[in-house]
């Protein structure tokens, strides 16, 4: 995983705890928004479109547009609508075409 | 099930004056919002915002504290987390929260559901790194996220007070990439007596350049042919300005050239709509009260046309006060008094308004996207796609979709719907009117199976 985010992170007092990505461990804020903290942690590509499998990521951030959608615990959600847990689970949609995806 | 006088859509300036203005005249409020916490987008954390956070992001935002400090009043039942699927009549709301559906009776509706960012559709937008500007903005707010390395693309006042945050923030942007040209002022300059009434708008903007220009970001205008460069993810903003064509590496890209009104929840209970011109956006009929050609629900704030956050307000709680009124709960000779005030302090913040909207008009190249551009992000359907159908006959958004998907993936027409209709209005040589718009039906957002088994009372369930 690239460890260089494309995103700085001003310094919050919140504790980390470890989630996972696709298989690989994270330390993200606890109670902060998943698809800031998964951008803030390096995680470039959330899923790949059904069409045509083409890498998607946080377009709006606000409930709207949908690029965000992610498996949590079984269900496809919004990534922007949810606030980090531990032990999170956390995997991209259509797993088989994202064998070839890197974070 | 929950009953109440009035139900609010939308926890943002509107919607969280409109409740306190509703309270405060003896009505039971329930105000549903879709975020964990209060403020909308333009409040986005305010309570949690301290700090240095709140430094950057500057006074205005600040104030939004004291309109979530209003919501602890009596009367008041804050539903966050509460996402709205289904309107009818009566009115009958259903929402999920919790992972359960709910359902809420209640006599009036204020929808103040605010606005989403223009659909900006260029070579390259749907790449991971392109993000809108209003989503740099909730980063920041909610999270305390910058972009390291990045361009903004586009055009209007948000353009420049993100990036005069990023400055603040110490991590300003690479480049300011604007599509405004030297005719805009011009033709905006017309307006400008008018604006004066905002001075502190023009003032504001003013330092917020001053600061940009402080920080040596360099500034593009005029600009044309933009597109993102980038196989996997976004790499290069390229575009031309000044006769000159020109490359910028880049992670992040910021797109913005203005928002327009959410219009979902409105449609889907068929509220009408008509195109404005000003604002090259289709925007709910609404009167000065915010009542529309549906009785019983008011829209208010950016919902019913772009004014911004201290008029959606003002706006807010001149609807509350005509639901009041409405409700028998004040006089209309009382609701008036109320609302003389309110209703000159609103028309001094839009005072404003049509110089903006002439100073910083949409991106043509946007509202016209070449052939192979993506237009509907869902399902991958290009401005060709949409100008194909249209060779075959297909007259409408509505049909677009049964040609090629258009609009129907999860997003439900958001980031399209403007640009689908523009597209069929130009190839078929008719106005956006005649061409119309997405009919929106519930669920106006997804909604699971479970959520709907695990409601309170399934006898009662919307989804007969």
């Amino acid at each position: 995983m690239k460890t260089d985010s494309p995103f700085l992170e001003l310094a919050g007092d919140a504790p980390r705890v470890r989630v996972w990505f696709d298989g690989q461990p994270l330390d993200l804020p606890a109670g902060a928004n998943l698809a800031a903290a998964l951008l803030a942690a390096g995680v470039q590509v959330f899923r790949h479109t059904p069409v045509s499998g083409a890498p998607r990521a946080p377009f709006c951030m606000m409930g709207a547009c949908f690029e965000c959608l992610v498996e949590v615990g079984g269900r496809v959600q919004q990534a922007c609508m949810l606030d980090v847990e531990e032990g999170m689970r956390i995997a991209r949609p259509h797993e088989a075409e994202a064998d070839h995806a890197e974070l | 099930m929950r009953n109440c006088d009035l139900a609010i859509i939308g926890a943002g300036p509107a919607g969280m004056a409109a409740a306190a203005e509703a309270a405060q005249q003896g009505l039971s409020v329930t105000l549903l919002d879709e975020q964990n916490r209060p403020g909308g987008q333009i409040y986005r954390e305010v309570d949690r915002a301290g700090g240095p956070r709140g430094a950057i992001l500057g006074q205005e935002y600040l104030h939004g504290a004291s309109l979530t400090a209003d919501l602890g009043a009596s009367g008041i039942t804050h539903l966050s987390g509460a996402v709205v699927w289904a309107i009818e009549e009566g009115f009958r709301i259903s929402f999920i929260r919790d992972g359960r559906g709910e359902q809420l009776e209640a006599a009036r509706v204020i929808l103040a559901t605010g606005a989403l960012e223009r659909p900006m559709p260029l070579p390259g937008w749907t790449l991971p790194g392109v993000m809108t500007a209003g989503a740099a903005q909730i980063l920041l707010k909610q999270s305390g996220v910058l972009p390291r390395r990045a361009v903004l693309a586009g055009c209007g006042p948000l353009l420049y007070l993100i990036a005069a945050q990023m400055v603040r923030a110490g991590t300003p942007p690479l480049a300011l990439v604007e599509t405004q040209t030297a005719g805009s002022p011009m033709a905006a300059s017309r307006h400008l007596p008018g604006a004066l009434r905002g001075w502190r708008y023009l003032a504001k903007g003013l330092k917020m350049l001053a600061e940009i220009k402080r920080a040596g970001v360099p500034r593009y205008t005029g600009a044309t042919d933009i597109a993102v460069a980038g196989s996997t993810r976004a790499e290069a903003v390229t575009f031309r300005s000044k006769g000159q064509a020109h490359r910028i590496a880049c992670d992040t890209v910021l797109l913005h050239h203005g928002v327009v009104p959410n219009t979902q929840a409105a449609r889907s209970i068929n509220v009408p709509h008509v195109w404005s011109e000003a604002q090259q956006c289709f925007v709910p009929e609404t009167g000065p009260w915010g009542e529309t050609g549906k009785d019983g629900v008011l829209i208010a704030g950016d919902g019913a046309g772009i004014s911004g956050a201290m008029a959606a307000e003002y706006a807010g709680r001149i609807a509350a006060l005509k639901a009041a009124e409405e409700l028998g709960r004040i006089t209309a000779a009382e609701r008036d008094r109320l609302a003389a005030p309110l209703f000159s302090r609103r028309s001094r913040e839009t005072a404003v308004r049509p110089f903006l909207d002439a100073a910083y008009p949409p991106y043509g190249g946007a509202l016209r996207p070449a052939d192979s551009t993506i237009v509907c992000r869902c399902e991958e359907v290009t401005a060709g796609d949409i100008r194909s159908f249209a060779k075959l006959g297909c007259l409408g958004p509505n049909q677009a979709k049964a040609f090629g998907r258009a609009g129907m993936g999860p997003c439900q027409g958001r980031y399209c719907g403007l640009t689908v209709t523009a597209l069929l209005a130009e190839a078929n040589g008719q106005t956006p009117d005649e061409t119309g718009y997405y009919r929106i039906r519930p669920p106006i957002k997804p909604v699971t199976l479970g959520e709907l088994a695990a409601m309170e009372d399934p006898s009662a369930t919307a989804a007969e």
